[in-house]
This record gives C-alpha cells, structure tokens and sequence, in this order.
C-alpha cells in the first residue's frame, strides 16, 4: 500500500472559554478506510468534525488531504474538496421539499427536473428510495437520513463524515445503513464514522480513534479490541453498572385506554390509540426513534396535552383532563427530554427552577406567595443528592453542563417522591458517569415502589433498566413485553422494523 | 478580530449598568444632533436635564415632573408584564384614551349633581374601559391566534376616530359654544382629579403610579403568578410545563395593561388635561413602551425611568422656548435612548472578546 | 347623499393608487421575514422614506430622484434595526418599535420646513392606443410609473422567491439558520441584505404617499400604513401576488370610505375613516388560524455560537 493517506490531522487545538474543546489531536484516514471517531458526549468529536467541514477554524494544528495542505475557510471549500457531511442535527429545512433541500447542500445544482430525476437515481442504487417531491417536515428521522446521505452522495465525496447516524435508526436500518456504507467503502469512498456505540464501530471500521476531554488517547481496530476496553479508554475508568435489587411489582398505578391526541406542533406526531398499564415498582421501557411520538406521549403524561378525561386514570383516578400541577399534587411527576427550555428555563436560576415544578408537593408557595427561602432550600438539596456540579444554586441554569443540568432535572423530580415518574431521554447527552448516577436513581425509584416509564431512544439504556418494553412507531405504541427475553430482531420489528428501506444492491 | 461571547449566566452588574451607560451615549448622540441643528450641545442638554430640577423657574416645573411621570410609569408598569411574558401590547395610546372617554362619560353623565361617589366611579369607568379595550386583542389572540401587536396598535387608530366623534358629538359641550371638546372637568368639583396638596403637582394619577409600582414589585417577585410571568417570557415551553394557562395569562397581561392605561387616560383627563378634546392624546401610551424598556421591565427601573423621561419633556418643552429647539428634536432623542438601550442590553448576555480567544 | 357623485373609474383607478404604498412596503417586509427577520419598523422607515423623498423632490425638482432618495433613506434607517438586531442581538420586536418611534421623530425633524408646500408632479405615462382605451385606458394604462414598478416589484419578488437560488438560500435562512450556517450559507449576510432591501421597499411605498397619493408633507402621515402592510403579510400568507390582493382590498377599502365621506353618506366621517383598521382586525382574525406557511424561524435571534 504506497498511496498516501486521504486525510491527516496533526497537532489540531481549538479552545473556548474555559475549555479546550480538542488539544493536539492526530489521525490518520486511509483511502476506501472506515474510520472511527470515538468518545463520550463533550469529548471534542463535534469540534473536530467541524474543523475538517470548515466550520469551525483551528487554533493551530495542520491539515492534509492527499498530500497537499488542507485549510477549509468554509463548508463551501471542504465540499469542492470532496468532503461531505451527514449531520446529527439541524441540517434539514421542514418546510421545503427533498429536492430544495439536497440542491442547499450542493455547490452547482442541476436544474431542479434533472435533480429531481438523479435524487431517484442515486437513492435507488444505494436502497435508499426517496420522493425528491415530498415535504421534508413529513418524513420519518430514518427517511430525513437518508434526505442528508444522498445529498453527500450526489456530489461523489472522498470522505464522508457521519454524526452518530444511528441514534435514529431502527436495528434493522442500521444493518441497511451499513451495508449502504460498506458498499461506498467498496467503491473507495472513505468514512470517518463518529460513535459512542461500541458494537457498532466492532462491525462496522476498520480502524479507530479514541477522544476523551478533547485529547486523543488512543487508537485500535476495533474488530480486535473489546468493547470493554474500548469503553474503558473512552471513559478513563472502569464503568460500574447499575445495581438491580429484585423489585415487587404492584397493583397498576397508571393506566391509559385508547388513547388519541392531534400533535400540537405541525410536523409533530399524533398518537393514536394507544393502551399502556404501570405498576408500581415497575420500570417500562418505550423505546422508538425519534420523532415517532415521543415529545408527544411525555406532554400526555405530564398534562401538558390534556385527552378525555378517561383515558388516562391514575390509582383508577380520571385524570386525563387535569393539568401539570393537578397531577403533580397527585404524583404523577415528568422529566421531559429538552433540558434547556423545556424541562428548565435556561436564564433563571437553580433555584427559580426548582420552583418551576417544586411549588405543589414541596410546599414553596402559600396562597399564591413564593417561599423563597424554602426553594433555595429544595434547590440545594437538589444539588447535595444528586451530587451536581455548580457554585451553588444562584447560578442560571444555562450555566451548567448538559449532565449537571440533567441531573438537577431528574433529582427535582425524583425528591419529590413521585408516585409516577415519567421521563423523556433521561441520560441523552449526558457523560457515562452522570448518566449512571440517573440511571441508578431510577432503578432506587422503583424499587422504592414508583412506577416509572421510560422514554428513550437509547436501546442499551432500556434494556439495562426496564422490566417491561414496548416501542413507539408513527404515534403506535406495540403491546409491552418483559424486557429480558427480547431479541434485537424482536425489538427492531417492534420499532417497526425497516420502514421500506431495502438493502442495497 | 472582535467577537461575541455568551457569558455562562446574565451580568447583574451590566444589567444595572446599562440603562445609564445608554443615557450618557444618548446625550452625546443627542448633542450632537442639536449641534447639527444649529443649537449649542451643552446648552441644550443643560437646559433639558438641569432646568427643570434646579433652575430658576424649578419651583413651576418640578411639579410638572409628576403630573407628566404618573401616566408614563402607570401604563409602562403594565406594559412591562406583558413584555416580560412575550405579550406585546403596543395599543396603550388607544386603552388610555378610551379610559378617558369612559371615565370622563360617567362623571359627565352625573353632571351638575355633586356627590363624593362620582369621582371613584370615573376611575371604576376608566379602568374598566381600558380593561376591555385590551380585552379585544386579548380575546382575539387566545380564540384566534391574531397577533397582539398588530390589533392592539389598529386599536389606537380606532380609538383616536372614536376620541374625534365623541369631542365633536356625544360628549361635546353644549354650552361650549359650537367648540369641540367636553365641558372641563377642573370645573366640575366631584369629579375633578385635583391636586392633592397645592402646588406639588400630586394628584390621584400619581398615587396610583406609586400603588402601581409597589403591587407590580410584590408581584414579580413575590407571587406565583409574577413567577409564571417570568417564566413564560423566558422559556415558554418550560412555563407550559410548570402548568402555567397561557391564555389565562395573555388575558391577565393585556387587561392589566389595558385597566393601568386607562386609568391614565382618566387621572388626565379629569385633572391636568380637564376636558375631552380631539387632541387630548399626546403619545404618552407610546413612550411609555421606552419608559418600560429604559426600567429594564423592572417596576422600582419604571419608575425611575419614568422620572426621566418626563424630565426630557419638560426640559424638551423649556428647550423650545429657550432655545428654538423642535419638538420633534425631544422625539428623535427619546427614540435614541430606547435604541442605545436595547443595543447596550448585548452586554448582560454576552461579552466582547477582542483577539484570538485564550484558554482558560 | 349623492352616491352618483362617485365615478366608478376613477375609483378603481385611484384604488390602485391608494393600494401602492401599502403593496411596496409589504412586498418588502415579506422578503425580510421570508429572512426569517420580523421588523415591526415598517412605519417608521415609511415615514422617512415619505419625507426624505419629499425633501429631495422639492429641492431637485425631480420626483423620481426624489424616488430614489426616499428607498436610500428607508434602507439607511434599517440599518440601524441591523445593527440593533443583527449585530447587538436585540429583541426584533422591541427594535422594530424603537425604529418606528424613532422614525416618527426623525421624520417631524426633518419635515419641519416642508409643510404646505406642494412637491413637483411626477407625471402619468402615455401608451399610445392603450391609454386613450374607454375605461380600461384610464383604469390601467394612466398611472405614474412607480405604481407599474410596484407590481413588477411584486412579480420579481415572487420569481426570485419561487424559482431561483438565491430565493431558495433565503426561504432556507428563514426556515432554519441553524442548519442553513451548518451548510455554509451566510446567515447575517442573508439577512441584511432582506432587511436593507425591506427599508428600501418601505421608503419608496413612505414617498409615494406624500409626493403621489396625498401629495404633500404633513406630520404623521402614514397614519398606520405602515402597520397596515405588516398585517397584510400575515394575510398574504407570505406570499406576493396574495400581497397584491391584500394591498387593492385594503386600497379599496380606503377609497370607498373617502369617496362615501365625499358623497356626503349619513355615517359620521369618524366611523369611517376607522374602517380601515378595523377591516385589518377583521382580515387578521380570520386568517390567523393558520400560521403554516410562516416562516419558521420568524422573530428569532441567529448566534453562531460553535
């Protein structure tokens, strides 16, 4: 093998205020290689993805693309250099159609007829079938997917970069999604493939790199190294997991019947008949991806979403009309996924948000007026219990890190000894070891003989915690089943297996 | 290389500091355009800040300071909790001057008949009428999602027709000898908001101003509701969540407003105005969307603020007579100060970095 | 009453003249919040635009550079909700009303030697056989060449908008800055160009009222106008030739009530003359229910942060 390498990085550092987001890191991308970036949430992979899409400017540090130096000013330049990028986020325009949005990703789109025409191409070679016509808003996260890859693959890139593309993918289009990949790998395209999901980069890279706090800290081939110890070098130490005492499972606490709600957002989802049944004590796992109903099942629960009155009964209790603070006053307690904005007002402080859901079972308001001193008071026992990193609880929300913040949200509603406790991604984006602190305190929650539903779309997650699992497809919720015999093939039907996507061919 | 930076949580000291690093710029900016329009820039300025305080006539207009303040801190005060949740109404000129019209209708309706009950009925009247001129956006807005701002500020223009017809028609003075315009209210004992003590300028208007501020700083921070207030400005999906009602919301922010505006127009129109006339309006419910922003929406900030801008009137009124300044000049200096406002606000949520950014 | 008093062709034609300056300044705040950007200060940048066209017309003698001077000065006022929004960071809604008190101000300033003075004429233009038809001729074929520039104003607009890139990149921008920064597209660029060319829009539409339809100078002319084109763009569903609908209803609605005012009908020339804006309300109420196709980053504020 003399040719040189496609991509070299070395020396790359870019900080921010009071972080140094990546620090001297190195790699190395092979021609036709499938290359994996890999590392917890805050670890620098996003920065250095950035640099190489020329978003983001180096501090210092040099880039190679075969041979010849390589500084992107924008994402303009890294696309006529042939490297394309499939987002995790934010790339997508709901309200315009398929093919607008692939002609926003390229440099000299053809007419829209002919785009219109090559989009169909190009998909069905890769079995990835899209209508270039249809309204982005109205498509599945896997078909929004595949919006994005055939953009990268119209323009023929040497690397293509790919943002945990998984995280929206049924098990069954993940097995597509890579035999798509292996077949451009075939073809001499090379992927830097980022991940925190350890068995996936085993079947799928030949070749990895590990970040952690922005530095590189090792490199392997992940076909021969164990997730173990991949997942120990991505996370410095040795990872405990949750412990699980045996549970007694209770009466049922919560149960909802036939249950449909119009979405409120207008490419939301509407959920549609849906049947579920909690008992106390009892963990049930909803897993799906995202996109399938899930925001909208969290406001149902929480009373956010208010349904006839029946259809939602706690302890046999109509409560389908109430609001948030009537349940909560019941018990019925949410953590909803979108921390900033949803589950907590980013500029107020720790201590306004612990009022936020706090007042009714906490008892820090009387007749309409604040009892400030009591909320701080709850705001700091927050803070001692669920161990969260911060000054103290004068400090604004938006302050905290993404784990800090989440565990201030689940220990709110956690202390508050919910009798229900439902919770929408309750470690997404959180790092391994806050993410364990959540977990485990929802496990204590229920062996304490809460019911607890969780929302999620981390498979692994459910998995480790539930009794029962049941997924969530267009607004359907599948009948639970008890989580330890389930399959990944079961699991992936349930989610509602390949949406029509085909293998590739 | 200059960049922007958002702090990690909000500057308190920037915050506070703001409001009067804006005053300062606008009356630099503010010399200067007196300075292109011929007038001398220390003069001026010194006649508008300093005159009406301590000069030689201060005796006469310090008084003025709360006859002109009273209506701009009442309708800012209510202003500032719609603005706080996100609730923009913009049409307090129009809930002031039907607040006049209503209240003035009541005490004219009495006419000659003196009794103690007449004036509390007026400002029962003008509240109410200001209450339910901003129920209309309010109503509006929660059964139709019609947007606040616009139908509030056409409101202004319907209500300016109204204030026309009824000066000329209904409440028309039938001994006023074919003038439009009511009978003067100054004339009528019971329901004439007269000064409370002679020669300070305090009245009715400005006990409620105070009232007003005392009721809205015990609500924002004390109360349930001021909580959800806030909370519905800063993060409106996590508001929904703490369970807050946001029709109820729009509802209470815009009447409040709507009753505090109208109360204005009434403690006005039955004390220093006197009568209902076709330009009994003077833009106060507009300015007063500066006073709400120059306070910071903060109700002890109005109502500072509001001293302030009655200030720029009357010193902008002396300025006129003095020195030939344009009325319009007072204006453009006002609409400075909101702007330098708003754009100095950048520095309680971000910083400025200047250079490559260092690690910390 | 003498309703025969009201000639029905001078009506529609003078319907589209009162339609204009309503049409121009939302054709412009439409591309801007096709941006994504929501400037309320659409009256203020008219009023400028009313009198710096104004001004400039009596000094030169020439109204169409008089014209001209008028989108100069509506573009320079944006500016400034530019740099409040754009670079500052400031709340849209609270800079689009400073920018309209401001204006306000700024234009009774400027104005001051201008009242009662009659600007020069901007003459009607003459087709051959076109403008000498019966009826049609005077409907359509006699107007002043700003009224024609605003609808081929409107037809560009929708061109660009519906089929061109830089259409494309400007719906993107609107929909969703974050992702249209992630391609590579320059947000603030994007959206000062829209807000310069939506000042521009709203000067031209300030001056065609006082130097066509009034034509003269008077404090506060607008009266609303400019807050009656905001509206019009929610009527339109932001979309232009819908613009254009809007703009000869509401023009028609401002004619028929002058000309009922004129012919001396038995309702009060106040309830009248407030037909306008309530007919607004109206329009806003029934219309409200959908807000699909508004843009969806309306109003928010762009900081590319990492």
């Amino acid at each position: 093998m003399s040719h040189p390498p496609l991509l070299t990085l070395s020396g790359l550092t870019k900080a921010y205020p009071g972080v140094v987001a990546n620090d001297q890191v190195s790699l190395t991308i092979g021609e036709g290689e499938v290359h994996a970036l890999l590392g917890e949430n805050g670890a620098g992979k996003s920065t250095l993805v950035k640099m190489i899409y020329g978003l983001v400017k180096p501090d210092s540090g040099t880039m190679t693309l075969r041979g010849t130096p390589y500084e992107p000013g924008e994402p303009r330049e890294a696309r006529a250099d042939g490297i394309a990028m499939v987002f995790q986020h934010f790339s997508l325009f709901d309200a315009l159609n398929v093919a607008e949005n692939i002609a926003l990703g390229m440099e000299n789109p053809p007419p829209m007829r002919d785009l219109a025409a090559r989009i169909r191409e190009v998909s069905e070679a890769y079995g990835l079938p899209l209508d270039p016509f249809r309204t982005v808003g109205d498509l599945s996260a896997g078909e929004r997917q595949r919006v994005e890859i055939i953009r990268c693959l119209l323009q023929d890139p040497k690397l293509l970069i790919m943002d945990e593309p998984t995280s929206v993918l049924t098990p069954q289009e993940v097995e597509i999604l890579f035999q798509t990949l292996r077949k451009l790998k075939s073809e001499g395209t090379s992927i830097l493939y980022i991940s925190h999901k350890l068995e996936e980069i085993r079947a799928l890279c030949d070749h990895a790199t590990i970040l952690r706090l922005g530095k590189n800290v090792g490199e392997c081939v992940p076909a021969e190294t164990s997730a173990r110890d991949m997942a120990e070098l991505m996370v410095g130490t040795t990872l405990q997991t949750p412990e699980r005492h045996a549970r007694d499972v209770g009466e049922v606490i919560l149960d909802i019947s036939g249950l449909s709600v119009a979405s409120p957002s207008e490419f939301g989802t509407a959920l549609k008949n849906l049947h579920l049944t909690v008992r106390r004590g009892e963990i049930l796992g909803i897993g799906g991806v995202a996109g399938n109903g899930q925001d909208e099942l969290l406001s149902v629960l929480s009373g956010e979403i208010t349904t006839a009155a029946d259809a939602v009964k706690f302890d046999g209790k109509a409560i389908g009309q109430m609001g948030p603070n009537a349940r909560r006053a019941l018990g019925v307690l949410a953590a909803p996924e979108e921390r900033l904005g949803h589950a907590a007002a980013p500029d107020m402080s720790l201590t306004e948000n612990a009022l936020l859901t706090g007042a009714a079972r906490e008892g820090l308001a009387q007749n309409g007026f604040l009892k400030w001193g009591a909320a701080k008071e709850f705001a700091e026992t927050i803070i001692k219990a669920f161990d969260v990193r911060t000054p103290g609880p004068a400090n604004a929300a938006r302050s905290l890190s993404g784990g800090n913040l989440q565990k201030f949200v689940i220990g709110r509603e956690v202390l508050q000894r919910p009798e229900v406790l439902v919770v929408n991604q309750p470690t997404w984006g959180v790092d391994a070891a806050a993410a364990a602190a959540i977990r485990q305190a929802l496990l204590d929650l229920a062996a304490g003989g809460a019911a607890v539903i969780c929302i999620s779309q981390d498979l692994d997650e459910l998995m480790e915690i539930s009794d029962n699992f049941a997924a969530l497809n267009e607004g359907r919720l599948s009948a639970p089943r008890p989580a330890v015999d389930l399959t990944v093939d079961e699991i992936g039907l349930m989610m509602g297996g390949s949406h029509g996507m085909e293998v590739a061919h | 290389m200059i960049r922007l930076e958002k702090r990690p949580q909000p500057s308190r000291a920037w915050s506070l500091a703001t409001p009067l690093v804006a005053v300062l710029a606008t009356m630099l900016f503010g010399g200067v355009l007196f300075a292109v329009l011929g007038k001398d820039p220390v003069e001026a300025i010194r006649t508008i800040f300093w005159e009406p305080l301590f000069g030689e006539f201060a005796f006469y207009y310090r008084p003025q300071l709360l006859v002109k303040g009273a209506p701009l801190v009442l309708i800012a005060i209510g202003l500032s909790l719609g603005f706080r949740a996100g609730i923009w109404n913009i049409g307090a000129e129009g809930q002031y001057i039907i607040g006049a019209l209503t209240g003035a209708g009541v005490g004219l309706a009495f006419y000659p008949m003196e009794a103690f009950y007449i004036f509390p009925l007026m400002v029962l009247a003008g509240a109410l009428g200001g209450w339910a001129w901003a129920m209309i956006p309010a109503i509006l807005k929660t059964r139709f999602g019609t947007n606040e701002i616009l139908v509030s500020l056409m409101l202004v223009y319907v209500a300016e027709q109204l204030l026309a017809s009824m000066s000329l028609g209904l409440l028309k003075n039938p001994e006023g000898f074919g003038f439009p315009g009511s009978r003067n209210l100054q004339q009528y004992d019971s329901a004439h908001n007269a000064e409370l003590i002679a020669g300070t300028g305090m009245h009715w208007g400005v006990v409620a101003a105070l009232i007003a501020v005392i009721f809205a700083y015990v609500l924002l921070n004390r109360h349930m509701l001021g909580f959800q207030i806030r909370l519905t400005g800063e993060a409106p999906r996590a508001a929904k969540f703490a369970g807050v009602n946001p029709p109820r919301l729009i509802l209470f922010c815009l009447g409040i407003s709507g009753a505090l505006a109208g109360l204005a127009g009434l403690f006005e129109v039955a004390g220093p105005a006197g009568q209902v006339s076709i330009d009994f309006n003077v833009g106060y419910g507009f300015t007063a969307i500066i006073v709400a922003f120059l306070g910071r929406l903060h109700p002890v900030g109005i109502l500072l603020a509001g001293g302030l801008m009655a200030l720029t009137y009357i010193g902008g009124d002396i300025a006129q007579g003095n020195l030939g300044l344009p009325a319009a000049a007072i204006q453009v200096f006002q609409g400075m100060l909101l702007f330098f406002l708003l754009a100095l606000d950048l520095l309680t949520n971000y910083r400025i970095a200047i250079g490559k950014p260092e690690a910390a | 009453m003498d309703l025969s008093a009201i000639n029905p062709v001078l009506l529609v034609a003078s319907l589209m003249v009162a339609a204009t300056p309503i049409l121009l300044a939302a054709i412009g705040e439409l591309v801007v919040e096709k941006a994504g950007v929501l400037n309320l200060g659409v009256e203020g940048m008219m009023i400028v635009g009313a009198i710096a066209g104004f001004a400039t017309a009596v000094e030169t003698g020439s109204p169409l550079f008089g014209f001209l001077i008028s989108a100069f000065a509506g573009a320079a006022l944006s500016l400034l909700f530019v740099i409040m929004t754009q670079v500052a960071l400031a709340n849209q809604v609270a800079s689009g009303l400073a920018l309209t008190l401001f204006g306000l101000g700024l234009s009774a300033l400027m104005g001051q030697s201008y009242v009662g003075i009659k600007p020069p004429q901007l003459g009607q233009i003459h087709l051959p056989v076109l403008s000498d038809l019966p009826v049609v001729g005077q409907i359509l074929f006699s107007h002043d060449i700003i009224l024609y520039f605003g609808i081929a104003l409107t037809a560009a607009v929708w061109a660009v908008l519906k089929y061109t890139r830089v259409g494309l990149i400007l719906r993107a921008v609107g929909e969703n800055h974050d992702a249209a920064h992630a391609l590579g597209y320059k947000v603030v660029r994007i959206r000062i160009l829209a807000i310069l060319f939506g000042g521009a829009c709203a000067g031209l539409g300030g001056a065609y009222i006082s130097l066509i339809r009034v034509p003269q100078w008077t404090e506060g002319m607008t009266a609303g106008v400019g807050w009656i084109a905001l509206a019009l763009v929610v009527f339109a569903s932001w979309k232009p030739w819908r613009a254009l609908l809007g703009a000869y209803l509401f023009g028609g609605v401002t004619v028929v009530q002058l000309n009922l005012q004129a012919a001396g009908v038995a309702i009060p020339v106040e309830y009248l003359a407030m037909s306008p804006y309530l007919i607004t309300i109206l329009v806003l109420v029934m219309l409200s229910a959908d807000k699909s196709s508004a843009p969806a980053a309306l109003g928010r504020i762009f900081h590319a942060s990492r």
